[in-house]
């Protein structure tokens, strides 16, 4: 078998990855990034909608190119839709948000990281791990065809919700059933949609989750759905609730389908342990996904960065007492706000349509100011201060 | 056995992901099944979005 020596391996070139082999390599360390598929950014398997406010600190600038529509806010509706929570900017046509084109994104991403000198196989799969003496040493891949040993100081694993590396390594990142939301989406046209706004439904039609409908551009939008695992008792039973809620929507039956991606999220707290000797998680491997929004592309750039500036400080003493300073820096980011969203989630999923409509109707008339979960929590707790008592503290 | 209908399956890896034993690996764009490790939850079947994943012992 050919050998390769790296410092770093990263696993997955999604913006995780791409982030960490980019900080990696800035630091100077010799890194490869490595992607089973054999195109970066394909098949899309995300709803593409993301705010922007963070871009800056992980030094990404906001390009025409991979930006499909720009937002001016998020509007929730309720199960009979008679009442919306309506989270916009300050000010009229200000951009709060954008709804993304992950295959240009996530293209842009990887050609950063190259530009700061790290390699990159495509159609090359890890599929097996390195551990000697207790500590992560690299990975087995199969380069394009080829089984190749790379050896690495450290292995970055960044790859996605189906994450093996973790499970491999023997960090515990199995999921409970009521964590895990199964994904449908449809990219559609010719349909009636307001463009400068995010759209949320909630309720039955989405048990555990919710349907959305993110604008791509002009009569075209992601309109997809999550629900929790734990409510699905059928096979195929998520694109049913899609189907049907296509169906009672006229604005959409019009509507064709142009591309149907499918996929999972993880909505649990963050896990005890995402380093372990010669290995750092990040993004959806590691869970680090808002257990209310189904969110995670800002999480995996920040979380990447992270990892690979530790990579840096660690690469002559890859231990997890090393990298356990990664561990804290995602801790201290996300542990409580993620304890409190997985809460509400729990909260909204436990509640009938019934309550949810006198619910939003009283909190629809509430001007809120900030696009945040922790804004809608404070407007709720005014008028129903039972509905967050357990989770008050997390406030 | 578990069976993946690769007519249906979209690759996406809901049902690896959602596996709590990982007896099954997304290899590009087919899902493999290491069968002696399964233990019967039914957590792929119902995970997978578009229901390409059938067993002879699932019944609904």
């Amino acid at each position: 078998m050919k050998k390769y020596e790296y410092d770093v391996l990263v696993i997955g070139a999604g913006p995780g990855g791409s982030m960490a082999a980019r900080f990696a390599a800035r630091h100077g360390l010799k890194v490869l990034l490595i992607e089973k598929r054999p195109e970066i950014g394909v098949p899309v398997r995300c709803a593409e909608g993301i705010s922007q406010a963070w871009m800056k600190k992980v030094e990404i600038d906001p390009s025409d190119r991979w930006i499909d529509t720009r937002m001016e806010g998020a509007k929730i509706y309720s199960p009979d839709e008679r009442s919306v929570i309506e989270l916009s900017a300050e000010q009229a046509r200000n951009e709060v948000g954008f709804v993304l084109n992950r295959e240009y994104f996530d293209k842009y991403l990887a050609s950063l990281a190259i530009k700061e000198g790290a390699d990159i196989w495509l159609k090359s799969p890890a599929v097996d791990i390195i551990k000697e003496d207790g500590y992560v040493k690299g990975a087995i891949v199969r380069k394009f065809g080829e089984r190749v040993e790379v050896r690495a100081k450290i292995v970055i694993a960044a790859d996605g919700f189906e994450s093996q590396m973790a499970r491999w390594a023997g960090l515990n990142t199995v999921l409970r059933e009521r964590d895990i939301v199964s994904c449908i989406q449809y990219r559609m046209t010719n349909i009636d949609i307001e463009e400068n706004f995010t759209h949320f439904f909630i309720g039955s039609c989405a048990p555990g989750g919710y349907v959305w409908i993110f604008p791509k551009g002009e009569k075209e939008a992601n309109v997809g759905i999550g629900v929790a695992l734990n409510k699905l008792k059928s096979k195929g039973e998520v694109k049913g609730y899609l189907d049907r809620f296509i169906e009672r929507h006229p604005y959409l039956k019009k509507g064709r389908i142009l591309q149907i991606v499918t996929g999972a999220v993880s909505t649990c707290p963050v896990p005890k342990r995402i380093v372990d000797n010669g290995i750092i998680l990040v993004g959806d491997a590691a869970r680090l996904i808002d257990p209310i929004t189904g969110g995670g592309i800002a999480n995996a750039c920040i979380s990447g960065k992270w990892a690979g500036e530790i990579a840096g400080k660690c690469i002559e003493n890859p231990s997890k007492e090393c990298l356990k300073e990664y561990e804290e820096k995602v801790k201290k980011k996300w542990e409580r706000k993620h304890l409190r969203n997985w809460f509400v989630k729990e909260k909204l999923a436990a509640l009938d349509d019934d309550t949810l409509n006198k619910l939003m109707e009283v909190i629809s008339e509430e001007d809120i100011k900030e696009i945040s979960v922790r804004a809608i929590l404070e407007a709720v707790q005014k008028k129903y201060p039972e509905l967050v008592e357990e989770f008050e503290e997390l406030l | 056995m578990l069976q993946v209908k690769t007519s249906l399956c979209n690759y996406c890896g809901a049902c690896v992901g959602s596996c709590p034993v990982n007896c099954m690996f997304l290899d590009e764009t087919i899902v493999r099944i290491e069968e002696d490790k399964c233990r019967k939850c039914g957590f792929c079947i119902r995970c997978c979005p578009v229901g390409a994943i059938d067993a002879d012992w699932w019944s609904e």
